[in-house]
């Protein structure tokens, strides 16, 4: 009568068992590690940094944030961040556009130079830059440690994003639909104004919105062409890290948490976008 | 596909004939016996006390519409699956939880399941090198295996380089190298062409037959199951709905269902009679329905003759499969009155 | 849509002018700068000590950083594809958040967890220094190179689906001999795939290293951090310059790598 139960248990854990191992993938050995090490590596730093913007409070955070310096780095950087990725709509959609539809000696080249932002480490972006933008300019062109400057190096690092993400969906266009509106009468404008940037708009959207995420937490391709001029150029990236040495950790922290929200903000507009996209492309097919 | 790959020969006319090499692979005969199975996937019902008793050295076809459960059967009994409740018995050894490495098993997968970065040879040779065979005995074995399967000189090609069935014969051979108590095959033949199918069933039934190795065949085409098993088990639903020969289970189905999905039907004063037992004649016989003649069509050999039954309540088909000589006999017109009775 | 010859062309020279102006000129200054001297004057600016520190400081962290993102990468890969598990989603987002984190957050974020007056500061007190050392450089690496392994793995796994696996297991192969002889040789060029981006990030990563590195020359500088010091401390510009070239000269070899690579992930 005792042993009954307890048979059966060992029954059910041998099934359970056995099930596992016919499943053939991760046990739950596998997903602990994977857990353990995300927990570790990304984590519990994002939790340490969380934690501390609020140490003083609510309040606390609202003053760092608020305080005149971290207001005026974060509005520059939201400001630049916007006017790169406003560029990047148009002239990535543009430089999309000549490397599909067009056809000239070299362009493979060109094509392969639009990967490099992304391989060229940031440091050397910013050198990059300098070399051609700053004081020792060959053509006396003099952008140190101006905005300018600053909307140029965030150009550079983010030329990709757009780019990338247009030629593939310009490449898959129907080309037909296009000839189909010609035949109707419409114009050249027109078929792109109703007929192709639609189609290319979530592509863009997509492109522009991680170029802008990007750019808000670019530290490297601005910290010697930037100069880092409090609210002038100095970016959030600087603010942070200039808080830090000084060891006012809480106001760091501050404006990282805002750096974060405002990124996972746009990255869920995005996703949300993304979505409904997907949804309608299934609803026409 | 890598662009210097050769011409996939697809033809699969080079099958050997298996009694010429069979007794290199003559199996000892393992009875497969299922008690209890019950499978649970969510709220879905895959297998309801399914119990039934594979004899040693048979080929036995499970058979039924997708979702019947059938391959989840044929899982179970691999290992691949492990059951809610029931047992799994290979040869009288209870294999309920033994993992589908040490059942001694071998499965070929519809769509092959080749190892892609392996030569011919490597993928026949998994299984023994596994086992830690030496080279020599593995390369012999291979090589005997693929002369078997009509393999023979492809040993370093990659599946990449095979048609379809070569793919599939090198998945058999795979399974075959590790001298398998029972071999267990889920719709082996399911992503083959019409052609290649029906010559690969047939080797594969010769090959069954001389080497005697139980044989469980998963399929949803009952012409394949009638075809090749000595036994065919009828699955819906996750039950089994009948066992037994082909013959029992075509000319004896247990209910209507096993006598729709077993083969043509049509309905004759709501009874579900095969088209070809129905007889047609100008004279009023004992319970001969008159119906009008809808249309002839003839197919060859045979003449399909669609009816029209004025008194029937719309509840079927009625349609009678006569050889050509019959219907010429009978001089049939559309529009024409004849009587129709089940033999 | 047909677009008229000027217009081709306009377009053409509009998008080829930005890239000039944006991309090509500056690298072929740097270029032209670098070797405007010969190539012993480079050479020279490569090969003193401190540049030399550099470049092994950066390969012990990559030697480190990659074999740590292999082996958790794919299990984390694993666990996301052939794991059945509630909170899928949560996982997949936390792989992905490297992404959206500057590197400076990364740098701060690692200070408060691991640095004196952070969470795990005690470990500090046991005399095995992580923050201003080597370990906060491989952790802030690791952080930021996180998802490359996980996301080049991640579909191939999907793509080849359980079936080898299982043929493999009903075969007598054990859930380790499986893992080495059927799956990890299946996925291995989008591994190495993920492994080159890996490399590359780790090399070229400058904001989050420099936030956690010491900072001392032939000591605790990579090669991103001997670029910008010795363009701000050294004011060396030449030196800035051939260093960068070095770098510049890895990122091309990682490109290159990355078409063949991609060429061979799509014909396997």
């Amino acid at each position: 009568m005792l042993e009954a139960p307890a048979t059966g248990t060992d029954v059910g854990s041998a099934r359970r068992r056995a099930g596992l191992r016919a499943a053939g993938g991760v046990g739950p050995l596998g997903l602990g590690v994977a857990t353990l090490w995300l927990s570790v590596i990304v984590l519990l730093p994002l939790a340490a940094i969380s934690v501390k913007a609020f140490d003083d409070g609510l309040s606390g955070f609202v003053d760092a944030i608020d305080a005149p310096s971290a207001r005026a780095a974060l509005t520059v950087t939201v400001a630049v961040s916007a006017i790169v990725a406003l560029v990047n709509v148009v002239m990535g959609t543009l430089i999309a556009w000549v490397l599909v539809r067009d056809d000239f000696p070299g362009k493979r080249i060109v094509n392969a130079l639009i990967d490099l932002p992304f391989a060229l480490p940031t440091i050397v972006a910013s050198i990059v830059l300098l070399s051609l933008y700053g004081p020792s300019s060959p053509f006396d062109i003099q952008l140190n440690a101006t905005r300018p400057a600053l909307v140029i190096a965030l150009l550079f690092v983010t030329l990709p994003f757009v780019v990338r993400a247009v030629q593939p969906v310009l490449l898959e266009l129907d080309r037909e639909i296009e000839e189909a509106a010609a035949s109707l009468g419409a114009s050249n404008l027109q078929i792109f104004r109703r007929i192709v940037l639609p189609t290319l708009a979530p592509a863009i959207l997509s492109g522009a919105g991680l170029a802008f995420t990007r750019a808000i937490g670019e530290y490297g391709s601005v910290v010697l062409i930037g100069g880092g001029i409090p609210r002038e150029t100095e970016v959030a990236s600087q603010y942070i890290q200039k808080q830090i040495e000084v060891d006012r950790f809480v106001n760091a922290a501050a404006v990282s948490v805002a750096l974060l929200l405002i990124a996972f903000a746009v990255l869920f507009v995005l996703r949300i976008v993304g979505h409904r996209t997907a949804r309608r492309e299934e609803q026409a097919r | 596909m890598t662009p210097h790959a050769p011409t996939v020969d697809d033809r699969d006319g080079d099958l050997p004939d298996p009694t010429d090499a069979a007794p290199a692979i003559v199996a000892e005969s393992h009875e497969i016996a299922v008690t209890g199975l019950n499978k649970h996937y969510g709220d879905y019902h895959a297998l309801r006390d399914v119990d039934l008793t594979i004899p040693g050295g048979s080929l036995t076809a499970l058979l039924g519409p997708s979702g019947s459960g059938k391959s989840t059967l044929l899982r179970a009994v691999a290992g691949l699956e492990v059951p809610d409740a029931g047992t799994v018995l290979i040869g009288g050894q209870d294999v309920t939880f033994v993992p589908p490495q040490r059942r001694e098993i071998g499965f070929v997968f519809q769509h092959y399941a080749a190892f892609k970065h392996l030569t011919v040879r490597g993928n026949v040779g998994f299984g023994p090198r596994i086992r830690k065979r030496p080279k020599a005995e593995i390369d012999r074995r291979v090589d005997e295996l693929l002369e078997i399967v009509g393999l023979a000189g492809y040993q370093e090609r990659y599946p990449s380089q095979l048609s379809g069935g070569q793919r599939q014969r090198m998945a058999l051979a795979r399974a075959l190298a590790v001298e398998p108590r029972v071999l267990l095959l889920d719709e082996p033949f399911g992503a083959l062409d019409a052609k290649v199918r029906d010559d690969l069933r047939q080797w594969m039934r010769r090959l069954q037959a001389e080497t005697g190795v139980t044989t469980v065949l998963v399929t949803h085409d009952q012409e394949e199951a009638l075809d090749v098993a000595d036994h065919v088990a009828v699955l819906a639903e996750g039950r089994i709905e009948q066992w037994g020969t082909p013959r029992e289970v075509y000319d004896r189905p247990a209910n209507d269902f096993v006598k729709s999905f077993l083969g043509p039907t049509a309905v004759l004063r709501g009874e579900l009679v095969r088209p070809h037992d129905l007889v047609l004649s100008h004279e009023a016989a004992d319970g001969a329905v008159p119906v009008t003649v809808r249309r002839v069509v003839h197919l060859g050999f045979e003449v399909r003759v669609e009816l029209d039954d004025a008194e029937a309540a719309g509840d079927g088909d009625l349609s009678a499969q006569l050889t050509r000589g019959e219907a010429a006999r009978l001089d049939l017109e559309p529009g024409g009155r004849v009587y129709v009775r089940a033999t | 849509m047909r677009i008229s010859r000027p217009a081709t062309l306009t377009l053409r020279t509009v998008a080829l002018v930005y890239l000039g102006v944006l991309v090509a000129l500056p690298i072929g200054l740097i270029l032209l700068r670098t070797f405007e001297d010969g190539f012993g004057a480079f050479w020279e600016q490569v090969t003193t000590p401190a540049a030399i520190s550099a470049l092994s400081l950066s390969l012990v962290i990559v030697a480190i950083v990659v074999p740590l993102n292999v082996v958790f990468g794919v299990a984390t890969a694993l666990a996301l594809v052939r794991g059945r598990f509630r909170g899928r989603g949560v996982v997949q987002a936390i792989v992905d958040l490297p992404f959206a984190v500057s590197p400076i957050v990364v740098g701060a974020s690692l200070i408060l967890l691991w640095g004196a007056e952070g969470w795990f500061g005690f470990v500090e007190d046991t005399g095995f220094k992580v923050i201003f050392a080597l370990p906060g450089m491989v952790l802030a690496t690791i952080f930021v190179t996180l998802p490359f392994v996980v996301r080049e793995v991640e579909p191939v796994l999907h793509e080849i689906g359980e079936e080898q696996e299982q043929a493999a297991a009903t075969l007598g192969a054990s859930r380790w001999q499986t893992f080495w002889r059927v799956t990890l040789p299946a996925i291995r060029w989008g591994l190495t795939y993920g492994v080159v981006l890996t490399v590359a990030r780790a090399l070229g990563e400058f904001g989050a290293v420099i936030m956690v590195s010491a900072g001392v020359a032939g000591e605790s500088q990579t090669l991103t951090l001997l670029v910008h010091s010795r363009y701000i401390d050294d004011h060396n510009e030449f030196g800035a310059y051939a260093a960068s070239t070095t770098l510049m000269f890895l990122a091309i070899v990682t490109l290159l790598l990355m078409t063949v690579l991609d060429r061979k992930r799509h014909s396997a």
